[in-house]
């Protein structure tokens, strides 16, 4: 069950989506953001929204599937809703009993809100859904290497994120090991409370963090034999290049931002 | 001048408390596209000697020169690592990136090589190997035989002259162990390329130009592979296990049956038969 995890939520398909660089994406979703944060209207919502579905459309990923990443945040949308709902005063008394009472402000303030985080984690769910880890992580490199000016080790940033990524399937393939090593021996992860069960993972966390720390060790004595130190005067075997239709979808979220804002 | 030339080397380790260094008087040449076996049991200090030939360790007493480079001298670090590639026991341990062509490339670009180039070393690498068409792949989907010969090609993809392996069939399935060593094999007949592969299974040397056998820091011998497998009783007292059919041959011999110099259970069977 553990080997077939899958890192990120990105899903591959061919689409014009997937295809825009990365480092345009991640500019793209922070305008909209921002522009998100602007908008005062349900209409700017009902835009967005529409929006927003262009986009899964362009992508070739299912509408269900995208939807299917908002359940996580599902509970938070609705308390930030019953919050404002019975919070919130102003307007009209819509309904009353003893001292609750909703006013049409709350109602009104709760849906305002909940639509804006919906959209806020369509968006960024889409960034994550239409690009891969690895590209992912060099777009954010880039992005950063102005800061390197400043100290910020960017590129060692991004190195420690692709080793991450690279760990993680062989550290769950181990730690399913160890785990089934010590139910062989008694063991047992599944019953008792919740402290027990807290408890009972320290005998497969030790062997887990001791045997990280060995390949770490291996691993930076493999780096440093293949001459690797840091990330000066490296080259990329894939280079992020801006291709025409970047810029364009770049132009056009930025009209699209400022457009909505002014309205 | 060999291309490695190792004379006079003691090393011990810094927080070694022990009085014996774990190497001693260490003295060995390797020429240019030779296939060197060292051989040697635990704690013999084979992979210590590896490290102090691509610089992860320097010498404590003696001199190493590496294509003519002194490997004490701080400057020649990095030439040196481009031309000793190394690979090690522990597959996972050493594939860097979550794509294979990524981490074959994770060389070259420390190098600095260009992009462009960096694409055709790649291919070229894993084409050497038997890799081609897994370019796209997740090393942990791989075997282990396949996750060493990755490991290969990122150090065929420096293009150095000298490939050290610090026991790469340890961990290896009897098959994961004979696609590796078919594929060293090939790398050093058809390409040229200089192999110092450190083991502890005999039945690898078998095909070496120099077999250097290893035994507490010190070694013990080195010669031919027919000369080492003569000794199988010295070998015998440093637990070396001894392929069968150089012990049967042995024990023939000390019957008083004439037989030749016998290193695989193929020359038995025709020296016999």
């Amino acid at each position: 069950m553990l080997k077939d995890i899958t890192i990120g939520q990105y899903i591959a398909r061919d689409s014009i989506i997937h295809a825009l660089d990365a480092r345009i994406k991640i500019m793209i979703t922070t305008i909209l953001i921002i522009a998100l944060f602007t908008i005062d209207t349900f209409t700017g919502f009902g835009f967005f929204a529409a929006f927003v579905l262009v986009v899964v459309l362009l992508s070739k990923i299912s509408v269900k599937k995208v939807l299917k990443g908002l359940k996580p945040i599902l509970i938070l949308v609705l308390f930030t809703l019953f919050i404002h709902i019975f919070l919130t005063k102003g307007g009209e008394v819509l309904w009353s009993w003893r001292f609750i009472s909703i006013e049409s402000e709350g109602v009104y303030t709760g849906f305002f809100m909940v639509s804006r985080i919906f959209i806020l984690i369509l968006f960024t769910s889409l960034l994550t859904l239409t690009t891969s880890p690895l590209q992912l992580t060099d777009g954010i490199e880039y992005i950063l290497s102005p800061l390197k000016r400043f100290g910020v080790p960017a590129s060692e940033l991004s190195m420690m994120m692709t080793i991450a990524l690279r760990f993680i399937p062989t550290l769950l393939e181990e730690a399913d090991k160890i785990m089934k090593a010590q139910q062989a021996r008694g063991a047992d992860f599944e019953s008792g409370n919740l402290i027990q069960r807290a408890k009972s993972l320290i005998p497969l966390l030790v062997p887990l963090f001791i045997s990280a720390f060995r390949r770490a060790d291996d691993l930076a004595l493999a780096m440093e034999s293949r001459c690797y130190r840091g990330g000066e005067g490296r080259t990329r075997l894939h280079e992020l290049e801006f291709r025409y239709y970047d810029f364009i979808a770049l132009i056009i979220i930025i009209i699209l931002a400022v457009a909505v804002s002014f309205y | 001048m060999s291309l490695i030339e190792i004379s006079g080397v003691d090393f011990l380790y810094g927080n070694d408390n022990s009085d014996r260094p774990a190497l001693q008087n260490i003295n060995l040449q390797i020429e240019a596209g030779d296939f060197a076996v060292i051989i040697g049991s635990n704690g013999s200090g084979k992979s210590t000697l590896a490290k102090l030939l691509n610089v992860l360790l320097t010498p404590s007493q003696g001199e190493i020169f590496v294509a003519g480079l002194d490997t004490t001298n701080p400057d020649n670090t990095w030439k040196i690592r481009q031309r000793v590639g190394m690979v090690f026991q522990n597959p996972d341990n050493q594939l860097v990136a979550s794509m294979v062509e990524d981490d074959v490339a994770f060389g070259p670009e420390n190098l600095g090589i260009p992009t462009q180039e960096i694409r055709n070393r790649v291919d070229k690498a894993l084409e050497m190997v038997g890799m081609a068409g897994f370019q796209k792949f997740a090393p942990h989907k791989l075997s282990g035989g396949q996750k060493q010969r990755v490991a290969i090609a990122g150090v065929i993809a420096m293009e150095p002259d000298c490939i050290v392996l610090d026991e790469p069939t340890a961990m290896l399935d009897p098959q994961g162990r004979k696609e590796v060593m078919e594929t060293v094999q090939y790398l050093n007949k058809e390409k040229g390329i200089t192999v110092v592969h450190i083991t502890h299974f005999m039945e690898e040397a078998v095909n070496a130009d120099q077999v250097i056998v290893m035994n507490q820091g010190q070694i013990l011998h080195k010669g031919s592979p027919k000369s080492i497998f003569r000794l199988v009783e010295q070998l015998k007292d440093v637990n070396l296990d001894i392929p069968v059919a150089v012990e049967v041959a042995e024990y023939l011999r000390q019957e008083n049956i004439d037989i030749p110099d016998i290193l695989s259970i193929d020359e038995l069977v025709d020296a016999l038969c």
